[in-house]
């Protein structure tokens, strides 16, 4: 681990202790409404969504202008603010519309826009200066001088490439007054982004548009041409060659970050479940209040680091934020895997008089399981279900369609939006 | 109709004189410091012999600081745009914008052509930079020829589009090379290996072999064919495109001169004799780069008439 250098321009004494007042933005993906609003309900102080166009995911839940509305005002609510990716970087036949999508943004309510294209930042200075403008990691920023150069083109943010190291964010914070924005959790190229394009090679999909299919996660074999014969280098008891990074997880680098004062900590996943945002964005929403509480005496905690292994499903390193990666940080021979938990129902009301608990199903459980039920507002908790019931009342044994509505019996009280999973045997 | 510049890339100052006799019009040098993926590496007193040579021949010297910089590699830049001044190259190629924050502070005045690979997709990008300094843009390889050309319409800098050779498809800070021969214990044949360039990834699937090596710049993957618009000329003649490059990177010396010595033929025949002079001996033209052509190397058009989707 780096040495932590405190920060005396982030600190303050109330009421004689000294905490930590410059506390970082939590920023958490989401491809849909309810991802959005469980992004929101369960510690996240800002969200990032796609619309329908000008975005880079184009397998992932996108929003329409009026889900983003609806968003914004959901958001509105608990103080949290939404921002849209629009990272693509055009080719000429993607400029029409581009004004009136941006206007339609602005309008939504939205607080700013994550882009790559200065054909998009320079439209919407025009059509929508409302909109905050974040350069995206698609520019592949990697330098303090080139951060001055954004600041200089009046950019509100700029989200640094994946392979900026923490000494290099600190003279970044330094040199230049501009909101940096950097990612601390989930999946990521392998290459700098934007500078890769083996899916247009590859499959003819255009990654800087968002057909990007994953290329670099495939096996090669590698071989040496030695005057004009080919020759392998690896033999048949080797793992083929792979770039599969394993995903980024900087929990523990959380107050390192907090004292660089890094303005916004990002974790990555558009296209994952309510159960994964809602796990991670509460862990780290505990370790960033615990350490801004109270620096002094703040330690993680491994209950913190367990919960967090729950909705993982590749191996996780620092990647560059403490130096180079080597290849402890790569993937050979394996691939994703099961998470250990499956996210097994959503709760939507909680009767404290009967102790019933009405939930939607999303995935198979029975009488007997264990089950586990977290949230934000509740301690995390295990138990075994026991008589489950329909919507009509009916008893059942299983509950196997998927958004199903049944009931049973749970003594601790919960909440609205409190989740419940089963561990994968 | 402006007869377009014709741009290679040499492996050496010797290799600049045998490409001047080809009939090469401008060259891209440089070293890995501070460029991608060069065809050679030139020191800096290098670059000061070649620029010479090559401003006796009446041809053009572009010096390539298109690296995505960190910051440890600063300094280094700013030394090293001072000596560029100071030798007189005629244009450098950038992709990262600290190089035109570092111009604006020393106050040099060398133009800038913008050269990021595969993030220069439209027109409305290369106007941006153009009023930022770059007299020229480099575009995308992942165009097609309608793109290119709409493109040039609109574009108020120069464009410059490659027309042969290989291309990047892929660069990562990491060593992915190196690693994987860590992974296995098997330090010293990396070791053994990084100079070579020789080591290229098996792709069953698509029955594809693409170059891969290390330098200090990090790990870069290169497309399975290379491009070869030889005989496919005409569009971007009439276009007016302003330079085409034919990119020598991971070949020899005597296939860079016999393919320079082709396009040089191709260009002077349709801009002296005619369209049909081109026709002509364009078909031969071909014949002569898939005599000498690698067999490991099979050759495409890129993507200028191939669709991408999204």
């Amino acid at each position: 681990m780096l040495q932590l250098i405190e920060n005396e321009k982030i600190r303050e004494t109330v009421n004689g202790k000294r905490v930590i007042t410059k506390k970082p933005e939590l920023l958490a993906p989401a491809g849909s409404l309810e991802k959005l609003k469980v992004a929101v309900h369960y510690g996240a102080d800002a969200v990032f969504i796609g619309g329908q166009e000008f975005g880079l995911r184009s397998n992932a839940g996108n929003f329409s202008i009026e889900e983003m509305r609806e968003g914004v005002e959901f958001a509105k609510k608990y103080g949290a603010v939404i921002y849209v990716t629009t990272n693509i970087f055009a080719h000429n036949e993607n400029m029409a519309g581009l004004d009136e999508y941006l206007k339609a943004i602005e309008e939504a309510g939205v607080k700013g826009i994550i882009v790559a294209d200065p054909l998009i930042i320079e439209t919407c200075r025009q059509v929508a200066p409302k909109l905050e403008i974040h350069l995206s990691t698609q520019q592949s920023l990697s330098n303090w001088k080139a951060v001055k150069y954004w600041k200089q083109e009046g950019l509100h943010r700029v989200v640094l490439a994946r392979e900026v190291g923490a000494e290099e964010m600190l003279k970044m914070k330094e040199e230049v007054d501009i909101e940096i924005e950097a990612f601390v959790h989930g999946a990521m190229c392998i290459a700098y982004s934007g500078r890769c394009v083996l899916s247009n090679h590859m499959t003819a999909r255009d990654s800087n548009r968002g057909g990007c299919c994953q290329s670099c996660r495939w096996d090669y074999d590698l071989y040496e041409a030695v005057d004009g014969e080919e020759k392998a280098l690896f033999t048949e008891d080797d793992a083929p060659f792979a770039m599969s990074p394993k995903d980024l997880k900087l929990i523990e680098s959380i107050p390192h970050m907090i004292e660089l004062g890094i303005d916004s900590l990002k974790v990555e996943g558009r296209m994952k479940s309510i159960h994964y945002v809602a796990t991670v964005i509460s862990v780290y929403r505990k370790v960033i209040d615990a350490y801004c509480a109270d620096p002094d005496n703040f330690e993680i905690k491994k209950e913190w680091l367990e919960e967090l292994d729950r909705c993982a499903n590749r191996a996780t390193a620092s990647s560059f934020f403490e130096g180079e990666p080597s290849y402890e940080q790569q993937m050979f021979g394996s691939h994703a895997t099961k998470t250990k938990w499956d996210f097994a129902g959503l709760v939507l009301d909680y009767d404290p008089e009967t102790q019933m608990v009405t939930l939607q199903q999303r995935n198979y459980f029975k009488t007997g399981d264990t089950v586990e039920f977290f949230g934000p507002d509740i301690d995390s908790f295990q138990m075994e279900v026991g008589q489950i019931w329909d919507d009509k009342g009916n008893e059942i044994e299983v509950a196997n369609h998927p958004l199903q509505i049944v009931k049973f019996k749970c003594e601790r009280p919960l909440f609205n939006y409190n989740m419940m999973r089963k561990e994968n045997i | 109709m402006n007869k377009p510049e014709l741009l290679v890339t040499p492996k050496s100052v010797n290799h600049v004189k045998a490409l001047i006799e080809a009939g090469a019009d401008a060259f891209v040098i440089g070293e890995q410091q501070f460029g991608l993926r060069l065809a050679g590496e030139f020191s800096v007193a290098e670059v000061e012999e070649a620029t010479k040579l090559i401003h006796e021949a009446g041809k053009k010297v572009y010096v390539s600081v298109n690296a995505i910089f960190h910051n440890d590699r600063l300094e280094a830049l700013e030394q090293y745009l001072k000596e560029m001044q100071r030798i007189g190259v005629d244009a450098l190629l950038f992709g990262d914008p600290a190089v035109v924050v570092a111009l604006r502070e020393l106050e040099i005045t060398i133009p800038l052509h913008w050269s990021p690979e595969t993030i220069a997709t439209n027109w409305f990008q290369a106007n941006y930079w153009n009023e930022r300094g770059a007299k020229r843009a480099v575009l995308a390889r992942e165009l097609s020829l309608e793109e290119v050309i709409e493109t040039k319409e609109n574009a108020k800098s120069e464009i410059e589009v490659q027309i042969h050779g290989m291309t990047c498809m892929f660069q990562s800070k990491r060593s992915l090379l190196g690693n994987y021969f860590l992974y296995r214990g098997e330090v010293m044949e990396i070791e053994n290996r990084k100079e070579n360039k020789n080591m290229f990834l098996h792709d069953h699937e698509r029955k594809n072999k693409y170059p891969i090596y290390e330098d200090v710049n990090g790990t870069h993957i290169f497309s399975p064919n290379d491009m070869c618009l030889i005989d496919e000329l005409t569009e971007l003649f009439e276009a007016g495109i302003d330079s085409l490059k034919f990119d020598g990177v991971l070949h020899t010396q005597e296939y860079i001169n016999t393919v320079t010595n082709c396009y040089r033929q191709a260009i002077d025949a349709y801009f002296d004799h005619g369209e049909d002079a081109y026709d002509d001996i364009k078909d031969e033209l071909l014949e002569k780069i898939e005599e000498i052509q690698p067999e490991l190397r099979p050759l495409d058009t890129g993507f200028i008439f191939k669709e991408t989707v999204y």
